[in-house]
């Protein structure tokens, strides 16, 4: 049974100026006709299937359109052409820091952002000290969010987030957080959840880390599918490609 | 009908999120200080202070009941005003979570909107005491005040859903809005009375969905009558039209607001 398919799958943004651009100007260019809006495709016809608690590593170069990919199959975007089907319940790090708020306290945060990963208020007031326990943030739960250093916020972003049990897990460069003594006990953490039957996906630059964790490798470039396979075999051609240039 | 049925479901699955959505917003717009609470009780007091001072004594209006009046009017515009400005800002202030995780959208106008109406909440207290300060009687009447709130709720919803679509498209559009509040304040009757202008004018009046709140309100307080058929049928058409345009806008627009974040 295969879990996470993609058949195909293009998705384009539209971009152009108009973030900075108001109602006042859209006018006068509409009446002027130079409005125009251009697409950019930032992922081009990729195709892959994935089966239950298989370990997917995503490499290739920055704006290779990974990040883009891991929004479609997280669904926060749709594919603008193609057809993807995803079974089961996900749960998305992209971006360990999402949804904090400074004015809030570390122990007004830890629920805000728990919520936000789909928690119910049982599961957090259960999990809640194992979770400041494991960011080793004990002594911080009523100080503001904004008042942690930049390592204790991922360590509670990561603590927070590692206790998902979802079917599918989705991890963007989210494995290098905080000192070498919790990076160790982060992966570890990560590796249980993979190895209970997960299917995972994992964008990072670590090739060493990719060919340790991945069972299947998905090599992007500029936003073409340029191998999807074993890992050892893409990781060296990877490798050599990197090494070539 | 649909689209609401599905919304409705959502936000019982994510009702614990909306929970702590709410909270958020709260402690955020009153700092969590006693202060900061009274305070956005205490604008709009003073200003109500402000401006029936201006308004019997330089302008010489002296009806009876001019204070409630006033207040009638100015506590339903700043709670138009309150909501809608919170709900324009609703999706851009959480574009880093919107861009990142996949939740509903409409829930961050919503949690604004809790915010908003408790603050309406205490707004309307303090009118009833002004009320029975001014030697109006209470009667059972007051309780058909839910009727109008009711509307505005979702009228106020509606408005927020579409202003917060245009702003995250259009970033100018707060500074349109600014100009467009101050003339709603001005046609909504709010400090001046309708009956000088002729019949055909008063009429247009009822255009201004606003207006049709406030006189609603004034009618069951001040004159102690309950409004027209018309007066109810406009209080539910003009927001179930906005809620309804602002659902569409949302429905079709829901994957396309990222590009613009």
């Amino acid at each position: 049974m295969a879990k996470i398919i993609l058949n195909h799958v293009s998705v384009s943004y539209i971009v152009g100026d108009f973030s900075t651009v108001g109602l006042k100007d859209v006018i006068i260019q509409k009446l002027k006709g130079t409005y125009t809006e251009k697409e950019f495709t930032a992922v081009k016809d990729v195709s892959f299937e994935l089966e239950e608690g298989e370990l997917l590593g995503i490499i290739g170069a920055n704006g290779a359109g990974k990040s883009t990919l891991l929004k479609v199959i997280s669904g926060i975007m749709r594919p603008t052409e193609g057809k993807m089907q995803v079974d089961g319940s996900i749960a998305s790090l992209l971006e360990l820091g999402t949804g904090f708020d400074g004015d809030l306290t570390v122990k007004e945060n830890t629920f805000l952002r728990g919520a936000m990963l789909g928690y119910t208020r049982e599961f957090m007031n259960e999990t809640y000290h194992d979770i400041i326990s494991f960011a080793e943030l004990e002594e911080f739960e009523d100080r503001l969010f904004s008042h942690l250093s930049s390592g204790m916020k991922s360590r509670l972003a990561f603590s927070i987030a590692c206790l998902v049990n979802p079917d599918i897990l989705i991890l963007d460069e989210v494995l290098s957080v905080g000192d070498g003594a919790f990076r160790k006990k982060s992966e570890q953490k990560m590796l249980e959840i993979i190895h209970g039957g997960t299917t995972t996906l994992l964008v990072s630059h670590s090739l060493e880390q990719i060919r340790r964790m991945a069972t299947k490798v998905l090599w992007l470039d500029r936003g073409n599918q340029v191998a999807f396979g074993e890992t050892e075999e893409i990781c060296n051609e990877y490798e050599n490609f990197l090494n070539g240039k | 009908m649909e689209l609401f049925r599905k919304w409705g479901l959502q936000l019982k699955k994510h009702q614990f999120l909306f929970e702590e959505l709410v909270k958020r917003d709260f402690k955020k717009k009153y700092k969590r200080t006693i202060l900061g609470m009274l305070w956005s009780l205490l604008s709009p007091m003073m200003q109500l202070f402000i401006m029936s001072i201006v308004f019997t004594h330089f302008f010489g209006q002296d009806k009876a009941h001019y204070t409630i009046y006033l207040f009638a009017g100015n506590l339903t515009y700043s709670f138009f005003r309150d909501s809608t400005y919170g709900g324009m800002n609703s999706l851009m202030s959480n574009a880093g979570i919107i861009t990142k995780i996949n939740l509903p959208k409409y829930m961050f106008l919503l949690s604004k909107n809790v915010a908003s109406l408790i603050n309406f909440g205490l707004t309307l207290i303090i009118f009833m005491i002004f009320v029975a300060v001014d030697g109006i009687a209470f009667s059972f009447k007051f309780l058909l005040l839910l009727y109008p709130i009711f509307w505005m709720i979702i009228f106020n919803i509606g408005c927020g859903f579409i202003l917060s679509a245009l702003f995250v498209i259009f970033k100018d559009i707060q500074y349109l809005y600014d100009i467009f509040t101050l003339m709603l304040m001005y046609l909504s009757a709010i400090f001046y009375y309708t009956d000088t202008y002729p019949e055909h004018i008063q009429r247009l009046f009822y255009l201004n969905p606003l207006y049709v709140y406030i006189t609603y309100i004034r009618e069951i307080i001040i004159d102690g009558i309950i409004p027209d058929l018309m007066v109810h049928g406009l209080c539910a058409l003009y927001a179930i039209l906005a809620l309804t345009v602002g659902a569409l806008i949302y429905k079709k627009y829901n994957y396309k607001f990222l590009y613009y974040m």
